[in-house]
């Protein structure tokens, strides 16, 4: 009882050979040693042992004390919900040994993954705040330079204008990691800034009207849609690139994983530029006259194109014709814009309307109207949309979910709206407009969190050159792109014709076809046309030839078989009348 | 054939069976006779022995002749075998030479020897008796494949002691080798403790003191006290703890087992006459309860209540199913069925009794009091009914049904007043009911086609925007309606204070009230088949309008009959204007946003004037032509996907063919391939929506084509490759186990096939497991 573990200490040195050095205490522990071994009885020992494995298992601690909260830390509900990737399905009844375990170990797998990600969440720390007025004060009140005085310096300090008066309305795009601004205006004038250090990359004048600007995947590159052709430019304003297949280009949209620059033209052609190889991947001309609006939705890289007969239409690069044609005003379509989630998607139009869809049952959610209409939209990461009517800038909370009666936020800017993005990551809305660039802070706009690995806002030159080959090894092909992401999940049910059919158009010819039979040219006259056209006839329908032969041949065989089993019946019955001798 | 064939084969075998036991006697008789001549000739052949051959030839010849005269001749083998003393010269022959040995001749002498002992003699006896022969030995071939068969078993046998283990090592998710590696990595803290042993005197002092404590120095030892409470439950505790339960067990099996028996009786008058039992009981209890335990009373009490409640909303009791239909058309000429049905009503009033208790009695009172004075429904206790929250109907203001209340009170004070003018008042009250709930449906139609009417004003009035479509306007009084309702409500009280004096008047509206049933059940006859997908489009349409719903929606009185007529007046107005529906969809209600900015610059998106012109254009115009040419383009779009009809008739082919000559339908109809109808279209409740129906070709490539094994379907596949593996989504320990390798092996390690030990230990583990499983389940008593 005294001294158990040196009990156990025997037992795990049993068959040692090697003994510790000697030291001054040790002739006394020998005795204690040789004591005890006289003393310790066996059942004791093993009693011993048992309540050790019972107590590792529920995880005591050596001094005996129990554990408060035994077990693993409980993870909320809710959060792990939110990690849920589809249902399980239910399990059959008898099912085989190997699609049990098949089953039982993809499921551990999921839910592990699950409550890993839900556990992980954790360790998000930043938490996204709003806007809040006195009481009987409107937000949509509060004026920027109110704000930009009441916060920090460094985020007042992102609140700024730029006047650039000169080279006419500007469009706007931010970089994906937020930290980068192109400016593009209309009178051509380029520029990218870091707008955070307020650091010029590079400004240039490309001596064209410029309708459209769009960062490629890194804040390296970018493309310019000008007035004949698409350039590509890097940060230091060189010309890279000048693509001619792509010409009268308006609006542009790049989709980072797939790394496909898709323009819409005045031409009504919607071409897909693979960007990492510089090769076309896709032209579909829509046929639906000139397009000008443009936005992707980000969940599913599908692009929606809006229209002047009051449609938006859904494109892929798989398919020559749209893959969803919706009519949502009854007017044109001035804007479009999809939410992160794919979920919503906000248009307005010449009818002077605002709609809510919810995109994946092309269903209407809400309707609004705005006095003055929207000329452009933009949807924020956490959900807040900015509307431009005019030469002011709206902004909208929770527009799919609770109807809204007036904004959240409002600013006026010096010229008329020309482009509208919100800058990811930051509470700022980046609007382009007659007389420059405004930054306005949006509280609440950005996403607080960011994925490292993804888009990192503070990422250095390295680390962006990692990514970059990451993200290239990652790359999506094209092909996948459908309405459905998680269609790639699931069973081809197609038959075999169709994937045959699909096998021809996609090689070009049928690999099954049977080849004609083209007769050998003979010399001498004997390549006659009548001989040739007997030659052909000897071979003309060989295959069918064989099948009717064995056909035949079956129903022959059938027929023996059963008047042999008749002459069998017949002699066994053994009952021939007198008659049975006229029979034949 | 077969058959006579085979009955002949029968017969025979008869025959032959019959012959068989003939033959056998026969052979038996012969050996006899045998044995007879046999003893015979020894003892003649003793006698003659100095007799010469010639009386032996003799007799020989006249055996022969005898023989011969017997038709069958004894052929006998002439054959020299064996030496005598006396041979004839013509036949050599020994004597018994045809006849066989028998046992019992050998045996004769063994009698005799005493030297055998008596077992023997038994064995060989009862080896006499017995007639089978016995086998002869197996032939070299058959007893080698015998022995292989053996050794061939054991050899399995030997084999499938692997098969467990090989089994689960197909089956493991990991296998790691070579085996038996010792754990790699930090060791859990107990093992590194208990591996540590008190070396320095300070170690050992302290130790000495924990021990003369008794205190625990190892994790795994309990203190003397805790390992007393363990040993608490000794074998003859867990003994008779079992053989409680057994009991237990055993009575819970007896009473299910008299429960379903009881269940069985079909006897109508027996479930009565228990049911009235229980019941009684019951509410006994429930007496007694109230003076024990108030506050469980109450809880009974209301569940009582409850149960009251789920009486009254069932059609149970009400007369009104099949039997009681039936019932009712007899009743005219039966006594019986009148009774039945009066009978049947007694008892819905009986289980929709309230019960009086001492608990609610002053309560009741004032309720009687005002009871008696007037039929009034008192809205003063509104909070006081409001106490079973679980009842959502019991909610709100018009939460208690004005003639649920009126039943209550008028059944109190039944049973306060005489019993034979309480039923009449009882028969009364109901009479005025039914004609209260026609007269509120009454009340409702009027106002819902009063409703109906406005929209349609509104429909054909000029001044309405574009923006508010009928569809929304219909809808926002329908949801006015809830607000007007409570307006209503208090009309509807005054009014349903007259009501006793309008109760001649009544009767008319009641006729009237019926043919406007029979119009309404010919309205839901019709919408029956739109209002499910209309339900969907005002989900919407609710979802659009919901925070000016929210807040009216509890009030709003739910009242079965509103909510089906409005949906049907719905219904209609859908079926009317089924053409244009598109536009509905398209202008939805809209909410107007106020800005306190209003913009000072015109838009000028469109710098160049012909554009302008042409979006102003399109402006004035906006709405005319677009919704239209869409549904065109869909209507296009749907007779493009339809499946083409192929003809393959060719004209001239069995009947006259030529210029202005048509192919006859019949031989049209013949010739015509008909192709199954396209499966329906995705977009086919989306009237403002074009889906295209077109295959991604592009996606099929890499997806799967074809089940992999296991899988009985695309679901249990599809699950299980639902979840991502990448580190992109997911954590480091969850990518680590999902791709996890299926074999490790030690890099130079040499594996070393599985020895016989592996067996035995596995084994033992699991013998150990199960202990320790057992003993667990001891700890935990």
């Amino acid at each position: 009882m005294a001294t158990p573990g040196e009990q156990t200490v025997k037992d795990a040195h049993v068959g040692k050979k090697k003994k510790p050095p000697a030291r001054y205490w040790q002739d006394d522990v020998e005795q204690t040693e040789q004591g005890l071994q006289h003393r310790g009885e066996k059942p004791q020992g093993k009693r011993k042992r048992k309540h050790e494995e019972h107590h590792t298992n529920e995880k005591n601690f050596i001094s005996g004390k129990l554990d408060p909260f035994p077990g693993p830390a409980p993870v909320p509900e809710d959060r792990v919900q939110k990690f849920k990737r589809k249902e399980k399905t239910k399990k059959p009844p008898r099912e085989h040994y190997k699609l049990r375990d098949i089953i039982i170990r993809s499921e551990e797998a999921s839910e592990m993954a699950q409550k890993q990600a839900a556990r992980f969440d954790l360790l998000l720390p930043e938490d996204a705040g709003f806007l809040e007025g006195d009481e009987d004060e409107d937000t949509c009140t509060i004026s920027q330079e109110d704000i930009a005085d009441a916060v920090d310096i460094t985020s007042g300090a992102k609140y700024f204008n730029l006047k650039l008066s000169q080279f006419g309305p500007y469009r706007v795009d931010y970089s994906k990691t937020g930290r980068h601004l192109l400016l593009g205006g209309r009178r051509g004038h380029v520029a990218c800034i870091d707008w955070q250090s307020k650091q010029l990359m590079c400004e240039i004048n490309v001596m064209e009207s410029v309708n459209d600007v769009k960062w490629l995947h890194s804040e390296t590159m970018y493309a310019v849609a000008q007035k004949k052709w698409l350039y590509i430019y890097d940060s230091n304003g060189i010309e890279l690139h000048c693509i001619r297949k792509f010409n009268d280009v308006l609006r542009m949209q790049f989709l980072p994983y797939h790394f496909l620059l898709a323009t819409a033209s005045a031409t009504s052609f919607l071409q897909y530029l693979d960007v990492s190889v510089g090769k076309e991947v896709a032209a579909i001309c829509t046929k639906t006259g000139r397009l000008d609006v443009m936005c992707q939705n980000p969940h599913n890289a599908i692009i929606h194109l809006g229209h002047p007969n009051g449609t938006v239409t859904l494109w892929s690069p798989n398919q020559k014709e749209a893959l969803v044609k919706m009519l949502c005003h009854q007017g044109g379509v001035r804007s479009v814009t999809v939410d992160r989630t794919g979920i919503y998607m906000v248009t307005s139009g010449m009818d002077k309307k605002l709609k809510v869809y919810d995109i994946r049952a092309f269903k209407p959610l809400k309707s609004y109207f705005l006095p003055a209409g929207a000329s452009s939209l933009s949807l924020s990461q956490r959900g807040l949309l900015s509307a431009a009517t005019g030469d002011i800038v709206q902004v909208y909370r929770d527009v799919w979910s609770t109807p809204v009666t007036k904004p959240y936020m409002a600013h006026r800017v010096q010229g008329t709206v020309w482009g509208l993005h919100f800058c990811p990551f930051e509470d700022v809305l980046g609007v382009g407009h007659g007389e420059g660039f405004s930054s306005m802070l949006v509280p609440g706009a950005g996403e607080p969190n960011f994925d490292g690995l993804d888009a990192n806002p503070y990422r250095s030159a390295k680390q962006r050159q990692e990514w970059e080959v990451k993200a290239l090894l990652e790359k999506i092909q094209p092909e996948l792109i459908s309405l459905d992401p998680s269609e790639l999940g699931q069973v081809d049910h197609a038959t075999f014709q169709q994937r045959h059919q699909d096998r021809v158009q996609a090689l070009g010819f049928d690999p099954l076809a049977e080849e004609k039979f083209v007769p050998k040219y003979k010399k001498k006259g004997r390549s006659s046309a009548g001989g040739v056209e007997r030659r052909k006839r000897q071979v003309a329908h060989e295959d069918q030839r064989d099948v009717i032969r064995e056909t035949v041949e079956d129903k022959m065989k059938v027929e023996k078989e059963r008047k042999e089993k008749e002459k069998k019946k017949a002699a066994l019955s053994g009952q021939t009348s007198a008659l049975d001798r006229f029979k034949r | 054939m077969a058959k006579i064939s085979k009955k002949k084969v029968s017969k025979k075998s008869l025959k032959k069976s019959t012959k068989a036991p003939d033959k056998v006697t026969a052979v038996v008789y012969d050996d006899e006779e045998d044995l007879n001549e046999a003893d015979d000739n020894i003892t003649s052949e003793e006698e003659d022995e100095e007799d010469d051959g010639g009386d032996e030839r003799k007799r020989q010849k006249l055996l022969e002749a005898i023989s011969a005269l017997g038709g069958k001749r004894k052929k006998k083998l002439g054959e020299r075998s064996e030496a005598a003393v006396h041979m004839s010269e013509f036949t050599v022959n020994a004597e018994g030479e045809g006849d066989k040995i028998d046992l019992a001749e050998l045996i004769g002498t063994i009698e005799e020897t005493p030297a055998v002992p008596a077992r023997t003699k038994k064995q060989l006896k009862s080896l006499q008796q017995s007639k089978r022969t016995i086998e002869c030995p197996l032939s070299k071939q058959e007893s080698e494949r015998i022995q292989r068969d053996v050794a061939f078993q054991k050899a399995s046998a030997e084999a499938s002691r692997w098969k467990g283990i090989i089994g689960q090592n197909q089956r493991a998710e990991q296998l790691i080798f070579p085996l038996n590696q010792e754990p790699s990595g930090p060791k859990p803290m107990e093992r590194v403790v208990t591996g540590w042993k008190a070396q320095t005197p300070l170690e050992l002092e302290v130790f000495a003191l924990l021990s003369a404590n008794k205190q625990p120095i190892n994790d795994p030892i309990l203190t003397p006290a805790e390992e007393a409470s363990l040993k608490a439950m000794s074998l003859e505790e867990a003994k008779i703890r079992r053989a409680e339960l057994q009991k237990a067990r055993a009575l819970q099996s007896y009473y299910e087992a008299k429960a379903r028996r009881e269940r069985k009786i079909k006897s109508k008058k027996f479930h009565k006459v228990q049911n009235k039992g229980k019941r009684k009981e019951l509410i006994k209890q429930f007496e007694e309860m109230v003076k024990a335990d108030p506050a469980a009373a109450l809880e009974e009490l209301n569940k009582i209540e409850m149960a009251r409640m789920q009486e009254r909303m069932s059609l149970k009791h009400q007369n009104s199913g099949k039997w009681a239909k039936s019932k009712a058309i007899m009743a005219k000429y039966d006594e019986g069925a009148r009774k039945a049905m009066q009978q049947q009503l007694e008892v819905n009033k009986e289980l929709t009794q309230k019960l009086v208790t001492s608990l609610n009695n002053e309560e009741e009172k004032e309720k009687e009091e005002t009871g008696e004075a007037e039929v009034i429904p008192d809205f003063a206790n509104d909070a006081e009914q409001g106490l079973d929250s679980s009842n959502p109907w019991m909610r709100g203001k018009l939460s208690e049904d004005l003639t649920d209340k009126e039943i209550m009170i008028v059944d109190l004070t039944a049973e306060e007043a005489t019993a034979n003018t309480a039923e009449k008042e009882e028969d009364e009250e109901k009479a005025e009911e039914v004609e209260e709930t026609e007269q509120e449906t009454l009340l409702r139609e009027f106002d819902s086609r009063r409703k109906l009417r406005q929209a349609e004003e509104a429909k054909t009035g000029p001044e309405i925007c574009v923006d508010d479509e009928v569809e929304s306007k219909d809808e926002a009084e329908v949801l006015d309606a809830s607000d007007k309702e409570e307006e209503e409500l208090s009309k509807f009280t005054s009014l349903f204070r007259g009501l006793t004096d309008r109760h001649c008047d009544a009767e008319n509206e009641q006729a009237e009230a019926a043919a406007v049933g029979s119009h309404m059940d010919a309205q839901l006859e019709e919408g029956l088949m739109r209002i499910r997908t209309l339900e969907d489009v005002e989900l919407l349409i609710h979802k659009g309008s919901a925070t000016d719903e929210a807040p009216a929606q509890p009030q709003l009185p739910p009242t079965t009959e509103t909510l089906p007529s409005a949906t049907l007046k719905e219904g209609k107005n859908r079926k009317r204007k089924r053409g244009i529906q598109l536009e509905e969809i398209l202008t939805k209600e809209t909410k107007v946003i106020q800005v306190q900015l209003t913009p000072t610059v015109e838009d000028t998106e469109d710098s160049n004037e012909k554009l302008d012109q042409r979006g102003l254009i399109k402006e004035a115009f906006a709405g005319d032509d677009v919704i239209s040419d869409f549904l065109k383009d869909k209507r296009k779009q749907e007779e493009a996907g339809k499946p083409k009809v192929d003809e393959l008739t060719l004209p001239g082919w069995g009947e006259w063919g030529g210029m202005g000559l048509k192919p006859s339908r019949n031989k049209r109809r013949r010739f015509r391939v008909k192709t199954a109808p396209a499966p329906p279209r995705k977009d086919q409740h989306l009237p403002s929506v074009i889906i295209s129906e077109k295959r991604n070709s592009s996606i099929s490539l890499h997806q799967v084509n074809s089940l992999p094994f296991p899988f009985e379907n695309h679901a249990q596949f599809e699950s299980t490759i639902r979840s991502p593996l990448g580190r992109t989504w997911n954590t480091e320990r969850t990518v680590k186990k999902v791709t996890k390798p299926k074999v490790v092996t030690q890099l130079g390690a040499i594996i070393e096939p599985m020895a016989r030990e592996e067996l035995i230990k596995d084994k033992k583990q699991v013998s150990v497991g199960n202990k320790s499983s057992v003993d667990l389940g001891k700890r935990n008593y």
